[in-house]
Formats: C-alpha cells, sequence, structure tokens
C-alpha cells in the first residue's frame, strides 16, 4: 500500500453567512492523481486554500506525512494578473521563483534548472517571447514550470484548465499525467470537467454543498454525477 | 559649461536620480503604482514647504513627510474600490498643506516653483552629499530584497502562494519609493517627479523583457533625458523640467509607436 502524503481529518470550513466544507476527512496517497469535481460555490478553492495554510479549518485539520517539512507544494492557481502589455519573457517569469535573499542574477545552476523546465514544458522555442502575447496554453505550461521549479512533490492544478481549447487542455493534461507517472508527483486537479478527471485521474473527490464522496475514479458513472448534482 | 560648479552640481545629482528613478520606476510600472507615485511627489511638495517654514533644508521636509504618508498611502489604497478617492483626497490635502506652509513661511514665488517644478542651479555640492547617501541606501536595499521584490511585483499572486512576507515587502518598497521621490524631485520638481519614475521605465518594457534589461534600459532612458535636458536648459535659459519631460514623453511615445508597427 502507499504511503499518504496528505491526510484531511473531519475538516469543515464555515464563513460568517454558509458553511461550504462539513466533515471531510479524505486520505491522498503518493503518487496519486487525484481529481476534486463539483459545482461553483461548493468550496473546491476553499479547501485548496486550507491545503495550502492561506485559510485555517474552522474545524478539523489538515496534515501533511509524514511531516509539513517532506512536503513541498507547487500551485498553479486559477487565475494570474497577466495582461496583453504584461513584459517578462516566459523564461524570466519561471525564474521569478527562484526568490532569496541571493544575487540579484539568477546562478547558472538556476538558469540551468529554469532551461530544464522550458524543456521539460516544450516551451523552449517560446521561451524569450512576453508571456503577455503567450496563448492561453502556453500560459499555463509557463506557470506549470515556475510551480515546478522547486521540485515540488505535491502539485495542485486550481481549473488550470478551464479557460483552454482542448487541444490545450490535453497538452497540458498529458505532460502533468507524464510527470505524475516518471517522477511519481503527486496530483490534485480542481475542476468542472468531468471527462478530463475521468481521462487523466485515478482517484475522485466530489464536493456538494454538505457532503462528499470519494473513490476510484472508475467507480464515478453518469449516473453518480447526476446524483451528486441533485444532491 | 561643466566649469561651473552648479552645473556640477547639477549633473552629479541628475546622474544619482535617473539611477534611482530608472530602477525603481520597473517597479513603479509593474505595481501599478503610477497614481500613488504622483501623490507621493505632492507629499513631498507639502513636506519641501514645511521643512522651508521650519528653516530646514526642503529635502529633509520632503524626506520626514513622504516617508511617514508612504506607509499610510499605500494601506488607504491598498483596496482598489476606494484606491482612486483616496489617494485623491490626500493629494488635495497635500496640495493644501503645502501652499499653506509656504505662505507662513513668507517665502517669495521663485521658492515655491523651485520646489514644484525643479531647478538647476538650486542644488549644493552638501545636497548632492545627502542625495548619494540616500540614493546608495536606496540602491543596496534593492539588491538585498531584490529577488522578493521581482517576484512580488511581477507575480503577486504566485508569490503569495510561494508565501513570501509580501505585506513586509510593501512597507519596504513604499519607503523606498518616498526616498526615490525626495531625492528625484531636486531637479524635475516635485509636480512632475513621476516623468522619471514612470516613463522611461513604462517605455522599456516595450523593448527588452527581462527586469535587470528593463531596469538598465529605464536608466539609460532617464539618463538621457536629465543629461540633455540639462544641457538644453544651460543653453536656452529654459526651465529643465521643460526639456525632461519632453525627451521622456517622446521616448514613451516613440516606444508606443515601435509596439504598434510591431504588432
Amino acid at each position: 500500500m502507499s504511503e499518504p502524503i496528505l491526510q484531511l481529518d473531519n475538516v469543515s470550513f464555515a464563513f460568517p453567512d454558509k458553511t461550504v466544507i462539513e466533515n471531510l476527512s479524505y486520505t491522498l496517497e503518493k503518487g496519486a492523481f487525484l481529481s476534486i469535481v463539483g459545482e461553483n460555490g461548493v468550496g473546491k478553492t476553499t479547501l485548496m486554500k486550507m491545503v495550502l495554510q492561506e485559510l485555517k479549518p474552522s474545524n478539523g485539520r489538515v496534515r501533511f506525512l509524514p511531516n509539513r517539512n517532506s512536503v513541498e507544494i507547487g500551485y498553479v492557481p486559477q487565475f494570474r494578473n497577466i495582461d496583453p502589455e504584461y513584459p517578462l519573457s516566459i523564461r524570466d517569469f519561471i525564474g521569478l521563483n527562484f526568490a532569496g535573499f541571493r544575487t540579484p542574477w539568477l546562478t547558472k545552476k538556476e538558469r540551468q534548472r529554469v532551461g530544464e523546465l522550458l524543456t521539460e514544458t516544450k516551451l523552449t522555442g517560446v521561451s524569450d517571447r512576453p508571456l503577455g502575447q503567450a496563448s492561453g496554453g502556453e500560459k499555463q505550461k509557463a506557470y506549470l514550470a515556475q510551480a515546478l521549479l522547486d521540485n515540488p512533490n505535491l502539485l495542485i492544478l486550481d481549473e488550470s484548465t478551464a479557460s483552454l481549447d482542448p487541444v490545450a487542455k490535453t497538452e497540458l493534461l498529458d505532460l502533468v499525467k507524464s510527470l505524475n507517472q516518471r517522477l511519481g508527483l503527486t496530483v490534485i486537479f480542481v475542476t468542472h470537467d468531468i471527462p478530463l478527471a475521468r481521462h487523466y485521474s485515478d482517484q475522485y473527490l466530489f464536493l456538494t454543498p454538505g457532503t462528499y464522496e470519494a473513490g476510484p475514479i472508475s467507480a464515478l458513472s453518469d449516473e453518480k454525477v447526476a446524483k451528486m448534482n441533485n444532491a | 559649461m561643466l566649469s561651473y560648479p552648479f552645473m556640477q552640481n547639477a549633473y552629479m545629482a541628475g546622474t544619482l536620480i535617473a539611477i534611482i528613478s530608472g530602477i525603481m520606476g520597473v517597479f513603479v510600472i509593474a505595481r501599478n503604482m503610477s497614481f500613488l507615485t504622483h501623490t507621493l511627489s505632492e507629499i513631498g511638495f507639502a513636506g519641501a514647504a514645511f521643512g522651508i517654514f521650519m528653516g530646514w533644508q526642503p529635502l529633509n521636509g520632503m524626506l520626514l513627510f513622504t516617508t511617514i504618508s508612504s506607509i499610510g498611502v499605500g494601506e488607504l489604497g491598498a483596496k482598489s474600490s476606494r484606491r482612486e478617492n483616496a489617494i485623491s483626497a490626500v493629494s488635495a490635502l497635500a496640495i493644501g498643506l503645502g501652499i499653506l506652509f509656504l505662505s507662513l513661511a513668507d517665502t517669495n514665488a521663485s521658492y515655491a516653483t523651485g520646489i514644484l517644478f525643479g531647478s538647476v542651479i538650486g542644488i549644493s555640492r552638501a545636497n548632492v552629499i545627502q542625495m548619494m547617501a540616500l540614493s546608495a541606501g536606496v540602491l543596496l536595499t534593492l539588491v538585498v530584497i531584490y529577488r522578493f521584490l521581482k517576484f512580488d511585483s511581477f507575480d503577486p499572486i504566485g508569490a503569495r502562494v510561494e508565501g513570501l512576507w509580501t505585506r513586509t515587502l510593501s512597507v519596504i518598497f513604499l519607503i523606498l519609493l518616498a526616498f526615490s521621490v525626495s531625492v528625484a524631485a531636486q531637479i524635475v520638481g516635485s509636480l512632475l517627479i513621476f516623468i522619471l519614475l514612470t516613463l522611461p521605465a513604462a517605455a522599456a518594457k516595450y523593448f527588452v523583457h527581462t527586469v535587470g534589461k528593463m531596469a538598465g534600459l529605464a536608466v539609460i532612458f532617464a539618463l538621457v533625458g536629465v543629461w540633455t535636458g540639462l544641457y538644453l536648459s544651460y543653453v536656452t535659459n529654459w526651465p529643465v523640467s521643460f526639456f525632461i519631460a519632453a525627451i521622456e514623453a517622446g521616448i514613451y511615445f516613440i516606444a508606443l509607436a515601435v509596439d504598434w508597427a510591431k504588432n
């Protein structure tokens, strides 16, 4: 049996006017590809904020295993402030994540790491293009590359495919699946897209108001989706 | 021209101003703080007038007012929904206070124009030394926090997600901005300070696409404006701030035209 990397113990979260997550317990195993699905407003992003420790659960706890320091999270958020005039090149944007009290310029080793990620995400050919002028798919790959910069072992994609065309969605998720399979990277994919979740993930966590259901992705039938959405 | 001590001082001060403004401008643009910079310059005017009223160097009054208010103005402007109104209110108050202090100080009108629109002849060697010390402080701090500031300015969401100390960074940046505004106001005056703190960097982003190169090119654009402006002002006896404003605006419009032609 695989080792757990993240454990949610009876986690609840309540806003002043609304409870979005109630008594959620779930164990995420190392190397899993989990899709978190559900309608808007059921608490998917709230749950991710608790995992990222930006929000504290109202009840219960979020635990990283064997301990917090052993888990490095790479997060690809849903929105980014990148307008068409955004000036940084894709290469420079990826390197932003090398923050620290170090020289203003990147070291040779750091530049090499950026180069590896450009190759990994197939962005080498457009690496000097301003990110503001990149396509939606290229932008998402650049966000992914930046999140991968410090070698995370848990990658969270928060609705990263929502604004992409079908080809770009497939390209991005093929890439993530390959990282999941080759490097054993644990992936949490937050999405509305059930067919995409079925195609790429091996586990699902279906959130509905006040309840949830989890299991292997093969158990996520159309009937179950319809039933959960009407619950 | 350079045999005159006042021109030597002006060129030394102008060079420092161009370096600081070019580099800081890249972050001002990335953090969408052009309007806030303009407000800080008006607060600087009030501070300089207060300095004169108190019998201090105007630069010391400016530093006092801009540094104290930079944090408060930053907090007021933190919520975008009220940013414009809050900053406008502070601007209006600052200009009003500036006029009051000048009136109480019983100075002549040329003093006020010097503060508002800058002056070539008003810079002493002691001013230059003080500006050198301030500029060195700003540059050194920038070097230390550079990577953090770069991440937070060009990808605030990513920086927050990575757990960067974004709030502290924002306060440090505002203090650096207050210092830069006070330094740069010595030549272009407080009303036109945002010319140097925004236009060179805003133009540079159309030509180069890394933070380091943008800072370098913005410094070059600022130097071209300041050096040429000082020369033309010396030759024509027209105000230096007019020439600097015209040159920097010209560079910016050329950059826009080049970008338009490319795309």
